[in-house]
């Protein structure tokens, strides 16, 4: 049991994760390259050179080895303290940074495999779970600006925690309907009932193809917007990139950060979108379920894909999984090179009084129709 | 004479926000897709692709020395570059060029004739100021070097860099 738990996590963490997340930050540059008619890293390969070849190695459109130079570069650059930060909380906001990774364990990446259901923890109250760690995210950077006792980190972590505090309401709320129709709190029964009746976005098969499903389309779909919005601004990406906004407040938080703590803010951020992504995905697009395919027991899919062995098609399932987030990411890199950052005044304005309200609204509206169409 | 400045009210499909976001992310991937299709034109990758080719006839590269039809050295160490150089990049030593040698009537040569590249800002005011038309800019634009001293171009190299330059010098050819 315990040596299950251990396998999944390094399997999560260090095999998918944080590969992810540092070839994220390389498809972050290539693309925002491409959206603005540049080239972007393109010449660093895997440095095969230093094993006595004689050439290093380019793979697909070059580049690949750019995450890995970046790694290299952050451990070896000088880690500055300047003088008068509080030591403590200055070393304490990067490691509170790295801590979205945590929520992962609630997220189901898989179906089974060998029989083992591919959660790290399969709790009542997951999504609870997963929000409570996510909202500690804010505490990183909150202590960063004021750890660094300067003004723009200053600023910066105020206006972040604002930001965040407004719109994890927003975030919370629009997920409750989703939560009362699918009655559970457990991310893996979430999945399960897409998986068997129809995605929340996309009611196809089993039950789904009922009225009650097709009308609560509306509130999903608002939901989904409300949700992917609240995820943008508590990732701090663009046009929600507030604490940071490089033009006004220099870089925000981590101003007076260097080398690897930088990097471990710089990591953190790409693992909030990973973990932002995956909420998106378990919510609304039916986790690891693809139509046709079946899950890692056996079940469901086509009769076909049914004969093959059960640890293929859970290692299908985990990919599946991992192929949606990735789509989003792409998603979110697309959004940030085409948004302009918002005005602060306006961000505040658009959680509190627009998101926030419509969610409420959107809660009432599934009730409704819940009440009136199940019998 | 007052002129207003029209400040249209927002349409309500502007208002909404959202369209006007999914028109932005539509321009932005079409510029994704042109760059996938290999139709963007991009920055030249340089040392791979180089533009030495359509340099113009006019371009200043890097200053070196010329000799004649005869193998002659065309410096005769007059020095005028050394003054003019605005940033002192040139440094001349002189020598008599001793009797019994095949170019004795020239007088004088440079011994040594040095030119800092570190300094050169390739203004080509030497180009313009020598009359015998012994120093030229070529179309070299790529010295490197891991030294200080290997930035330094002393004869050798400069007449090397340089090569033969055939005909008159302007002061003898009646047609210029």
């Amino acid at each position: 049991m315990l040596a299950w738990s251990v396998a999944k996590a390094v399997f999560v963490i260090f095999l998918v994760v944080l590969p992810m997340v540092s070839y994220t930050v390389y498809a972050e540059r290539r693309v925002s390259a491409a959206i603005q008619d540049r080239v972007g890293p393109n010449r660093t390969g895997f440095p095969t050179t230093l094993l006595g070849f004689k050439k290093d190695l380019q793979l697909f459109l070059g580049g690949l080895g750019q995450p890995i130079a970046d790694a290299v570069k952050f451990i070896l650059k000088e880690d500055f303290t300047p003088g008068g930060v509080k030591k403590f909380y200055f070393w304490l906001a990067p490691c509170l940074a790295m801590l979205p990774l945590v929520s992962l364990a609630f997220v189901p990446f898989g179906s089974t495999l060998f029989g083992e259901k591919m959660v790290i923890a399969d709790i009542n109250v997951s999504v609870l779970g997963v929000f409570a760690v996510t909202g500690v995210g804010v505490y990183a950077i909150v202590i960063a600006g004021w750890a660094s006792n300067s003004k723009y980190p200053f600023l910066g972590g105020i206006r972040s925690s604002s930001q965040m505090i407004a719109y994890e309401l927003s975030m919370g709320m629009s997920i409750i309907p989703v939560l009362m129709a699918q009655g559970t709190m457990q991310m893996s029964h979430i999945v399960q009932n897409q998986a068997d009746n129809g995605w929340t976005l996309l009611p196809l098969w089993g039950h789904g193809l009922s009225l009650q499903s097709w009308l609560l389309l509306i509130p999903f779909g608002i939901s989904f917007i409300i949700f992917a919005i609240s995820v943008f601004a508590e990732t701090n990406r663009l046009p929600f990139d507030m604490p940071e906004s490089e033009s006004e407040l220099v870089s925000g938080y981590h101003t007076e950060y260097s080398s690897m703590k930088f990097a471990l803010f710089f990591l953190g951020e790409y693992t909030a979108m990973i973990v932002g992504s995956s909420l998106i995905v378990v919510f609304f697009l039916g986790g690891w379920h693809m139509p046709g395919i079946p899950d890692g027991d056996g079940n469901g899919g086509l009769a076909i894909l049914r004969e093959l062995p059960h640890w293929i098609l859970g290692f299908i399932n985990i990919t599946c999984f991992f192929g949606k987030v990735a789509a989003l990411l792409v998603c979110f890199i697309w959004v940030r090179w085409t948004l302009p950052r918002f005005r602060f005044d306006q961000v505040m304005k658009l959680g509190w009084l627009y998101l926030f309200e419509i969610a409420l609204a959107n809660i009432i509206l599934t009730a409704a129709i819940i009440a009136f169409t199940s019998k | 004479m007052a002129y207003v400045v029209p400040r249209p009210a927002l349409t309500l499909k502007e208002k909404a926000y959202l369209p006007s976001i999914i028109s932005g992310m539509k321009i932005t991937f079409g510029h994704f897709k042109k760059m996938l299709q290999g139709k963007t034109k991009v920055t030249m990758q340089y040392p791979e692709e180089k533009w030495d080719a359509e340099l113009p006839e006019y371009y200043r590269g890097a200053p070196t020395l010329v000799k004649d039809d005869h193998d002659r050295e065309r410096c005769v160490a007059c020095q005028l570059c050394e003054f003019i150089c605005p940033p002192r990049a040139i440094t001349i030593t002189p020598e008599e060029i001793p009797a019994g040698e095949r170019f004795e009537k020239v007088e004088k040569r440079p011994r040594e004739f040095k030119i800092d590249m570190i300094r050169c800002i390739y203004c080509g005011m030497c180009e313009e100021v020598c009359p015998e038309q012994a120093i030229y800019l070529r179309k070299d634009y790529a010295i490197t070097g891991i030294t200080r001293g290997e930035m330094v171009h002393d004869k050798k190299k400069l007449y090397e860099l340089g090569g033969v330059f055939k005909g008159l010098v302007h002061k003898w050819n009646p047609e210029k």
